[in-house]
């Protein structure tokens, strides 16, 4: 199987994502406790990335609302704890159950009369809004007051229930994250992956090629929303403390898509170069603003505006494109190469 | 309670629901005629609310009085927005469309934050406490007002687009691109009067609904979403049915506030997008889908 | 010889305008049929109809004996008939090949052999070369090849071509005549074409069925077809006899 997934990728390719691996792997012993952080957060939004990819990037469809399954399996996993002491390895199957559940429900709304992009964004948003208001009255977590989970002394490792030190959080998103892209990989190259490009160059194409467009695209979100739970997991094991009004928000839909716009949507490697580049300018940016006394509330978001906005207008495929030219990673030609 | 209670909320939200309406007539425009999807609605109309406010602040104008001058200055910059940045979007792929809109809105939203803080800003004209007793009924004046503002300007949007030989040629061009282009109609330059006759209605709006409601930043986004909403419960494409839409949700927002907590009511204009979506997608007034 | 493909008193209206009128004519397995007509007289929207991306007012379309109308599209090409479409549709960020593949994992499920036999029908259609070309990158003539062999990777028992010969030259036409024909000899491949193209038709359909104002004037042989007034005095002209 491994032989399978690895036919027709370049050999200097693999010899760079070993590379790359073996730093990531490496990096705790070289890296400061800030530096750590820093290097979690992008690989959590790497790894999430990854996730929305598979319903934009290779499905087409525009999700604004993802949040909604971070939030969900967070809340799960977290209620399950500090209810039931039920640990959060434990609680993912239910977390990711939950999620994909919404996910279907949105989907079916959405995808069953082949209506436009828009239908479905909006439904995106507004569920995860709805869910965000009924959270706020949902007592049993916490509602409005939020959700805590009870913090132990962080000198033990516990894989089990997940407190410990961040060095064991990093080696866990950075195993979710490889394995999320060794999935997305496997996942392009298979019948499912074919057909979901298919379905988001041209729909009405695809369903004259015998492709039931309905069934792949409900697929791709149960996969997508699937996927993304196990974010919320980690999110809430740690971080400790949830609140809708901050778990459920749109901004954070937003932030989830930025990195794959930014890197490069339907590619592989999209999303992780764009979590690094964009958390990376990020933090620099927030040093430069606490430095000149301009650390305003919103001047970082207007930043993500403006790069957003950036890219969309003059890199529209993304970086991660020229990029790959660059390496010669590409598999297709133009006449002109 | 009584009856005259339920009726008093019903009104109220009625006329706020007019309100609305006239937002959602601008993404209607928008979206009927240039076909982007405007996802910096709701901040546009922040962007109003606050133009009113400070016009209010510094030199004590009344929002009604000044509902025209800012429906202009909206106009000005949905026309020249449209013109530069959006127009070679209209090619581009879907969600390419969103994605700058929403870059826009980000910037709109997080700008207006680092402007005017998070509190809340409003409006106290000499009326503010004002009420009508019509009959056993008790309305709010700023409610009243508000309302028949957005009345007026509804009417004076379709007979714009009913009569004038300016508005006929928009309708040419939502009807058909080619078309239009055939006949020698400059499209590029009627997309730019559209979207800033859709960005006009959001001023106008913006400009009233300061009497009803506080504005914060955040509110951009709520309204975005509200906007769409509505567009999508009246029916994708239909005018009167965003108006439609607009005093539906506006009831909604009233009755639920009243049975239930106040800050669940958007929860109940999901409610009705759910139940639209499932078992008439097309909207109230809008046509079959295929 | 029992029909592939049977259209009955098939009727279409678009708001009063009667798109379709009353049209039946049967298709025999292994033909080339060919359906001409000026432009408006309802030949795309007869595809469409047939294509199940529209439904008929009046009327049944049958295949292989079964009916097929009101079926939605994805069903319709699973039964076997596959399509082109007037406007060309390629996928354009994907390669040439993986274009095909797509048409091929129909009924070849694992992506390796679909690839295989993609190259097959790429081989037969002059597009192997090109095989790694991203396909929105490909001139007009290639990519209305590259739209025949997406279809006929589906394996079909019926191809619908709708004016797969407009804009090619006489040179890319006879070329495209000769792989139709090679296709329909070869694997017995029934063939029903839209065209405008009279050297095409007259050179490769074995049938011609003629629409004008979405009713059928006239059916048959191409030689009887053509020389028969109202479809010379409709579409074809004096000069064309």
């Amino acid at each position: 199987m491994i032989a399978r997934l690895l036919h027709g990728v370049p050999r200097h390719a693999l010899v760079l994502l070993a590379v790359v691996l073996a730093i990531l792997v490496a990096a705790p012993v070289f890296a400061n406790d800030y530096l750590l952080t820093v290097l979690i957060i992008i690989l959590y939004f790497a790894y999430i990335g990854q996730a929305w990819n598979i319903l934009m990037g290779f499905a087409g469809q525009l999700s604004l609302g993802h949040a909604l399954y971070v939030g969900l399996g967070a809340y799960t996993t977290a209620a399950l704890y500090v209810h039931f002491g039920i640990g959060p390895w434990l609680g993912m199957p239910v977390a990711i159950l939950i999620s994909v559940a919404c996910g279907a429900v949105i989907g079916f709304l959405a995808f069953r009369f082949g209506v436009g992009g828009v239908y479905f964004a909006i439904l995106t948003i507004a569920f995860c809004e709805f869910t965000r208001i009924g959270f706020d009255h949902f007592d049993w977590v916490g509602g409005s007051s939020g959700l805590f989970l009870p913090v132990a002394n962080y000198t033990r490792n516990d894989l089990l229930n997940l407190r410990g030190q961040p060095v064991m959080f990093y080696y866990v998103i950075l195993a979710l994250t490889a394995g999320a892209f060794v999935m997305c990989h496997a996942l392009l190259r298979s019948r499912v992956g074919y057909y979901w490009q298919a379905i988001r160059e041209d729909e009405l194409a695809a369903r004259s090629l015998g492709i039931n467009t309905f069934r792949y695209k409900m697929i791709a979100i149960i996969i997508s929303s699937g996927m993304t739970a196990p974010a919320g997991v980690f999110y809430a094991f740690y971080y400790n403390n949830l609140f809708p009004e901050q778990t459920f928000f749109i901004l954070r839909s937003i932030e989830i898509i930025l990195g794959p716009i930014i890197g490069g949507i339907g590619t592989l490697f999209g999303p992780v170069i764009g979590a690094f580049l964009l958390t990376g300018l990020s933090e620099a940016l927030q040093e430069l603003l606490t430095a000149y006394g301009l650390d305003t509330p919103g001047a970082k978001r207007v930043f993500y505006g403006v790069c957003l906005l950036f890219v969309v207008m003059v890199l529209p495929h993304g970086i991660w494109p020229p990029i790959a030219r660059l390496l010669r990673l590409g598999r297709r030609e133009t006449p002109e190469a | 309670m009584p009856a005259d209670i339920y009726l008093n909320v019903a009104i109220s939200g009625l006329l706020t629901g007019l309100v609305y309406g006239l937002m959602a007539l601008g993404l209607s425009v928008i979206f009927g005629v240039v076909r982007v999807v405007n996802f910096a609605h709701g901040e546009m109309m922040t962007i109003a609310m606050y133009l009113a406010v400070v016009l209010f602040a510094h030199f004590g104008l009344d929002p009604l009085v000044m509902m025209l001058p800012i429906a202009a200055v909206l106009f000005g910059v949905g026309y020249v927005l449209q013109l530069t940045v959006i127009n070679p979007f209209i090619s581009r792929p879907e969600h390419s469309q969103f994605m700058l809109m929403v870059a826009m809105a980000i910037i709109i939203v997080n700008s207006l934050l680092m402007i005017f803080g998070p509190d809340a800003q409003s409006v106290q004209v000499s009326y503010s406490f004002d009420s009508f007793a019509i009959g056993r009924l008790i309305v709010d004046a700023t409610k009243l007002y508000a309302g028949l503002a957005a009345i007026l300007v509804a009417a004076a949007l379709f007979a714009f687009f009913k009569f004038a030989p300016l508005g006929k040629a928009i309708r040419a061009c939502a009807d058909n691109y080619t078309g239009a282009l055939v006949v020698g109609l400059d499209v590029k330059r009627l997309y730019a009067l559209s979207f800033g006759l859709g960005a006009a209605c959001v001023g106008a709006a913006g400009a009233i609904i300061v009497l009803i409601v506080d504005v914060t930043p955040p509110l951009g986004p709520a309204y975005t979403l509200l906007a769409f909403v509505i567009v999508i419960v009246g029916g994708l494409g239909s005018m009167p049915g965003a108006l439609l839409g607009g005093v539906l949700i506006g009831l909604t927002e009233a009755m639920a506030g009243l049975f239930f907590t106040p800050s669940a009511k958007s929860m109940f204009a999901f409610a009705i997008l759910v139940l639209v979506l499932l078992f008439r997608p097309q909207g109230i007034m809008g046509k079959r889908l295929t | 010889m029992p029909a592939l493909l049977e259209v009955m008193n098939v009727s279409k209206n678009f708001s009063g305008l009667r798109a379709v009128a009353d049209v039946s004519f049967a298709v025999p397995e292994g033909s080339i049929f060919a359906v001409i007509g000026p432009n408006g007289a309802g030949k795309t929207t007869l595809f469409n109809l047939i294509a199940g991306l529209l439904a008929p007012d009046e009327g049944s379309i049958a295949f292989v004996g079964a009916r097929i109308d009101r079926l939605p599209p994805d069903e319709v090409c699973r039964r076997g008939i596959g399509r082109t479409f007037q406007i060309v549709r390629p996928f354009p960020t994907l390669s040439v090949e993986d274009n095909v593949a797509v048409g091929a994992l129909l009924h070849h499920p694992n992506p390796e052999s679909a690839m295989r036999r993609a190259h097959q029908v790429l081989l037969r259609l002059d597009l192997f070369e090109k095989r790694r070309h991203l396909a929105g990158a490909l001139t007009l003539p290639d990519r209305k090849r590259l739209e025949v062999a997406r279809a006929l990777a589906t394996e079909p028992k019926l191809l619908l071509l709708d004016e797969v010969m407009a804009g090619l030259r006489p040179t890319e036409t006879d070329r495209m005549v000769d792989i139709l024909k090679k296709l329909n000899a070869e694997s017995g491949l029934t063939i029903l074409l839209i065209e405008h193209v009279m050297r095409a038709v007259m050179s490769v359909a074995t049938r011609v069925l003629v629409l004008h104002h979405g009713a059928a004037i006239a059916e048959g042989t191409p030689e009887t077809v053509v020389r028969k007034p109202a479809v010379v005095q409709s579409y074809l002209g004096a000069e064309a006899v």
